[in-house]
Formats: C-alpha cells, sequence, structure tokens
C-alpha cells in the first residue's frame, strides 16, 4: 500500500521537467526527494498534488489510479517553498480553513487548530494576521494548517530555502519532530540540502534532470551512491571527481601524482576511471602528495571550504574549525587511497567501488 | 533632516490643496451670486462684498430659467451604477480567468486577448457614435436607460478588465492553489480567497468606471433625446444666450458630489485595517 509514481513524463517548450520518473512513497514515511534546482522535483510534487498535468505517466494510491482526481479531491497537503498563507485571514482563520471547508463540527476545528498551532508555536498568534509576522512564522503557520487536516499525503517543497540560516536549523529541528508524529501519512520532503534529507528522510530520492538517478536509505545513498552525479548531489560540497588510471597496482591521477591502490579498489582491472573523495577527506598539512593554491575559502558554520587548484584537478576542501586562507596560499594535500569512490569514466559515471563505511564523515 | 523635509512634504500639500480646493469654492461662492455680482468683478465674501442669493440653487429644481435637475441626476446615477456594477463583475471575471487559464485560438493568446480589450480605448469614442447610435437603433433602445447602460459597459469593461489583470497578475497563483488543494473548487478559491485579497484593485477599478461613466458627455448626448437625460446634458442645457454662471456653479457642484464622496470612501477603506496585509 504505497503511492506509486510510474513512468511520468512532462516536457514544456521542448525541456523535459519529468523525464520517466519512477518512484514508490510508502505511508508512515517521510521520503526526502533530493535534487538541485531545476531537478525537477517542484514539478514532481505538483503533479502529486494534481496542480500539474503530466503528457504521460500514472500515479496509483494503494492500487487506485488517481491521476484524474481534481486537486481539490485529492487528499493532500503542501507546504510551499514562498510563504504561502491567506492574507485576508487571522492566523487561527488560516489554520482553520481546511477544517472549515469539509465541515468539520466547530468545536472540533477550535481544538484541532489550538492543538496545531501548540505544535508549531504559534498558541499566542491565533489573532494576528499572516502579514504581521516574521517569515518563520510564516512558514509555521503553514506548516500548521498542512498537519491539522492529517491528510493522505503531505508534500513540503524545499519549505526551509527561504529562511535564514539560524532559523532553518532551528525548523528543521522542529520539522523533524512534527513529522515524524505523522502516523501513516505519506510525507515527501523536497530539499536541495543533502544534511536535510538524511536528517529527515527515512527515504531518500535522488533526482537530476528530470530523472530518478537513486532511491534508497540514506546510508546507501550516502555510502554507495550509484553514479557520479548521485554523489555530487548528495554531498555538500559536491564530491571532488578527478580523472585517473589505474596501473601497475597505483592510481595515477593527473599531474603525475600516484597513490597506492587500497583493498577495496584492488579487484578493478587497469584502465581510465574517475574517482571521488568527500570535501572533508582531503587532508591538508603535513607531508602531503600535492600542492594546491587556494582560489577562495569560506567559513561555514565551525568549519571552513577551501577551494584549491591542485595538480590533479580543482578540489574543495572541508576543514575543521575556522580558519583563515588568503587566495594564493599554498596548500599540501593528501589523499587518503582509502576513501576513495571510483566511477566509471564513461558518460553514466557508474559506481564500481566504495570505500569500506564505518567512520564516514555522516553530514551533521 | 527630518524637519526640513517633512515641512517642505506639509508645503508641497498645502499648494496642492489650494490647487484642488480653489475651483470648488469659487464654483461655492458664484452658485450664491446673482448676474450683477458675478460680473462686478472678483468678489469673495458674502454679505460684505456681494449679497447671497439662492437663484442659482433654485434654478436646478424647477426655479425660472432652469431645469428639473432630479430626475437626470437619478438617470445618470442609475445608468453609471448598473453599467459600473456589472462592468466590474464581468470584468474581473474576465480579468481572473485571463489572468490564470491560458486561452489559445490560432495565434490568439491571453496577452492578445488583453490588448484586444484595451484597444477598445485606444479608438476616439466620436468614431463609435455612429455604430452604438446604428446598434441602438436596431434594438430600440435609442433615448433609453438601457441602451446607455450598454454602451457604458462596452465603454468601462475594458477598464475593468485591465486593471484587474493587472491586480490578479500580482496575487500569487499558489494562493489559489492552496485553496484548491484545502478542498475548494477552481470558482471557491476564487470567490474565498482571490476575491477577499483583491479588494483594492476592484476598488481602484470601480473608482475609475464610475468617474468614466459618471463624467461622459458625448454618448449621453448623441443617443438620447427627450425621455432619458443624463446629468452632463442637462446642465449644458443650462446654457442658454446669457451664461448663466450661478446656476452653472450650482450644478457642477452637486454633480461633482458623488465622485466626491466615492473619492473619500475608497481612500478611507483602502487605508483602513480591513484591508491591511491584503496583497497591494
Amino acid at each position: 500500500m504505497s503511492l506509486i509514481i510510474d513512468n511520468l513524463h512532462l516536457a514544456r517548450e521542448g525541456i523535459p521537467h519529468l523525464d520517466g520518473v519512477t518512484a514508490e512513497f510508502g505511508h508512515g514515511s517521510i521520503t526526502a526527494v533530493i535534487g538541485r534546482t531545476l531537478a525537477g522535483k517542484t514539478t514532481l510534487t505538483r503533479a502529486i498534488a494534481g496542480l500539474q498535468a503530466v503528457d504521460g505517466g500514472s500515479l496509483r494510491l494503494d492500487g487506485k489510479p488517481f491521476g484524474g482526481t481534481p486537486a481539490w479531491r485529492r487528499d493532500v497537503a503542501m507546504v510551499y517553498q514562498q510563504f504561502i498563507n491567506y492574507p485576508h485571514l487571522s492566523v487561527f482563520e488560516n489554520v482553520a480553513f481546511p477544517l472549515r471547508k469539509r465541515k468539520v463540527a466547530a468545536g472540533e476545528i477550535a481544538r484541532r487548530v489550538t492543538a496545531a498551532l501548540e505544535m508549531v508555536g504559534l498558541a499566542s498568534f491565533g489573532t494576528r494576521r499572516p502579514t504581521e509576522l516574521s517569515g518563520g512564522q510564516q512558514q509555521r503557520v503553514a506548516l500548521a494548517r498542512a498537519l491539522v487536516r492529517r491528510a493522505g499525503i503531505l508534500l513540503l517543497d524545499e519549505p526551509l530555502v527561504n529562511l535564514d540560516y539560524k532559523l532553518r536549523e532551528q525548523l528543521r529541528e522542529e520539522f523533524r519532530g512534527l513529522l515524524k508524529d505523522q502516523t501513516g501519512a505519506i510525507v515527501i520532503y523536497n530539499t536541495t540540502e543533502p544534511s536535510e534529507a538524511m536528517m529527515l528522510g527515512n527515504r531518500i530520492v535522488v533526482m537530476h534532470e528530470g530523472k530518478v538517478l537513486q532511491a534508497g536509505a540514506p546510508a546507501e545513498i550516502f555510502d554507495r551512491p550509484a553514479s557520479v552525479q548521485v554523489a555530487r548531489i548528495v554531498n555538500d560540497p559536491p564530491m571532488n571527481i578527478f580523472s585517473g588510471i589505474i596501473e601497475n597496482g597505483a592510481i595515477l591521477l593527473a599531474g603525475g601524482l600516484r597513490i597506492p591502490v587500497a583493498e577495496h579498489l584492488a579487484s578493478l582491472p587497469p584502465g581510465s576511471y574517475r574517482f571521488g573523495i568527500r570535501a572533508g577527506e582531503l587532508r591538508v598539512g603535513g607531508e602531503g602528495d600535492a600542492s594546491g593554491k587556494v582560489t577562495f575559502s569560506e567559513v561555514s558554520g565551525s568549519e571552513t571550504f577551501v577551494y584549491a587548484q591542485a595538480p590533479f584537478g580543482d578540489a574543495v576542501l572541508q576543514i575543521e574549525g575556522v580558519h583563515a586562507m588568503a587566495n594564493g596560499t599554498q596548500l599540501s594535500i593528501s589523499v587518503a587511497p582509502d576513501r576513495l569512490f571510483a566511477f566509471s569514466a564513461e558518460a553514466d559515471g557508474a559506481l564500481l567501488a566504495a570505500p569500506v563505511t564505518g567512520d564516514a564523515a555522516w553530514p551533521k | 533632516m527630518p524637519g526640513l523635509y517633512s515641512s517642505l512634504k506639509y508645503l508641497a500639500v498645502a499648494l496642492w490643496s489650494v490647487f484642488v480646493v480653489t475651483p470648488l469654492l469659487w464654483a461655492l461662492t458664484t452658485s450664491f451670486k446673482t448676474s450683477n455680482a458675478v460680473t462686478g468683478g472678483p468678489t469673495y465674501l458674502p454679505w460684505l462684498q456681494y449679497q447671497p442669493s439662492l437663484d442659482g440653487w433654485r434654478s436646478l429644481f424647477g426655479g425660472a430659467g432652469g431645469i428639473d435637475i432630479v430626475k437626470p441626476y437619478m438617470d445618470s446615477l442609475i445608468v453609471t451604477g448598473s453599467a459600473s456594477l456589472i462592468s466590474i463583475v464581468l470584468g474581473t471575471l474576465a480579468a481572473y480567468g485571463l489572468s490564470r487559464f491560458d486561452y489559445r485560438a490560432g495565434f490568439i493568446k491571453n496577452t492578445d486577448i488583453v490588448f484586444f480589450f484595451i484597444s477598445q480605448r485606444i479608438m476616439p469614442p466620436i468614431v463609435l457614435a455612429i455604430p452604438f447610435f446604428l446598434m441602438l437603433q436596431f434594438l430600440g433602445l435609442l433615448d433609453s436607460k438601457i441602451g446607455l447602460i450598454l454602451v457604458y459597459i462596452a465603454l468601462l469593461l475594458p477598464i475593468a478588465v485591465w486593471i484587474m489583470v493587472d491586480f490578479f497578475d500580482g496575487v500569487p497563483r499558489q494562493i489559489d492553489e492552496m485553496a484548491m488543494l484545502d478542498g475548494c473548487t477552481p470558482f471557491e478559491a476564487f470567490l474565498r480567497v482571490v476575491l477577499p485579497n483583491s479588494l483594492p484593485g476592484i476598488l481602484v477599478a470601480s473608482m475609475f468606471c464610475l468617474v468614466f461613466g459618471w463624467n461622459d458627455f458625448f454618448f449621453a448626448f448623441t443617443l438620447t433625446f427627450t425621455d432619458t437625460q443624463l446629468l452632463p446634458v442637462a446642465v449644458v442645457a443650462l446654457n442658454s444666450s446669457v451664461t448663466p454662471w450661478w446656476s452653472l456653479s450650482a450644478s457642477a457642484l452637486i454633480s461633482v458630489a458623488p465622485l466626491i464622496l466615492c473619492a473619500f470612501l475608497v481612500e478611507r477603506l483602502l487605508s483602513r485595517g480591513t484591508l491591511a496585509g491584503a496583497i497591494r
């Protein structure tokens, strides 16, 4: 019993928005759909909500086709990326709106709306107008309205993307608690951020250019990304990818860097590959394998992202702590052989070998 | 220098107020003057500079050498009011459709349809006089309120559509979609969510329609003869070989009164709390 999406197609003016999307979303679990902007996430949620007609494919809910049901008869609640509320109604009436439309008894409405507002921490804001609230509060109102209905399908389309960093972190925590309580509902959460997907999703679907690239448990996707594309999407900053060859029992990267073949890559035959390594697993300092030049660096929270030119290609490094790195600084970079992913050099960039898991740096 | 800025602001407002109010005050004093007082040079203060008289006002209500302004006044109210109301209702519905749904007939798309509406107002109105005359004649509606209402709808609808399309384009579509997901049919979404948030636009469009309709002289003049007479035509009929400035001033004042009332009302509504929070 689940929501099954089968081979959805949608193209507008020759640009495919959904290109044969097939996926399954189960009751009582949160599925995070991760993909970059324009990956087709929003189009997919709009198709599920009935707000977007598709060119081909079918939707089935618990075995029954529901592609033909109009949006207002689908049991779907949605939270938009923009903070969408009814500006002419008070916060209380905003949340009560879907219940009033469904002719729920007045006492029941008062009880459920109050509970929903309490849940999102806006119990004392019932009489205010949404436009008088801050962005985070407005999005909480929208969430309360989506939750109060106890809809069978709950869609969240990048609900935190328009909030500032601090508030995003805070709401993400709150969302996790609130969404876990939606027992029995099919929850689909769109995001561009790997950490959000990993934290909220029981399952993850990776989308790119209208296609589903991979679907599975968060650990599975993080530890064994099916392709170069997935590896870049589910890591932030994106995984570093370098071209190289395996010959004579060693990996030869561009610029003449030679590193030993670790055990997990031992079975790969000699030839061309693409090698991937996470930004946090490139080591800096000491007797490095190669020297790189800093082109740009930024501090994010308690970490520093350093963009450097290395002989084997442009690399992003994620270093613990706050470091001031002037552009042009020379860095000594070492590549840990046991942390390398090997991908096919072909266009599909399929995963051939992944490091042994265990101490992988999970995004927080 | 906030002090200087706000002083300048008030000075500008004061100057503008003088500019706006002076003609009205001028008309007010003139309406209480007699023939001699009008032609005897500029005077402003009643009793001191001239002897006020009610002749000008009496002439509007069947007094000597005057007209009975009540009937044309009512006719104007009925015609302008009905035409504006129908234009706003039809125009709002049409504008919502044009703003939200894609229409296509060959190469004609939504923007072309909107332009078609606006283009009705690009033509000089005089071009329409003969076609309107012939059409109303064919329908037997010449010299009737219904005929004028139809003509005014044709003239006011483009204004309503134009303003409302622009307004609806500024209301996020996601609001309609949200209402549909909350269980509203598309029409209910329009009625219960989009419309309440569009009141400012509707007020502005209504104001425009009322002003255009109320002030029209040309069609009111060419399409009516004796049975129906609208206010602007009746006012002009006051003018004979001697221009009765006192009667004209009085009629000008009561003609403009409903519009001033409307303007105040709209201003109040637009700035009041009920619409605060609505989408601009």
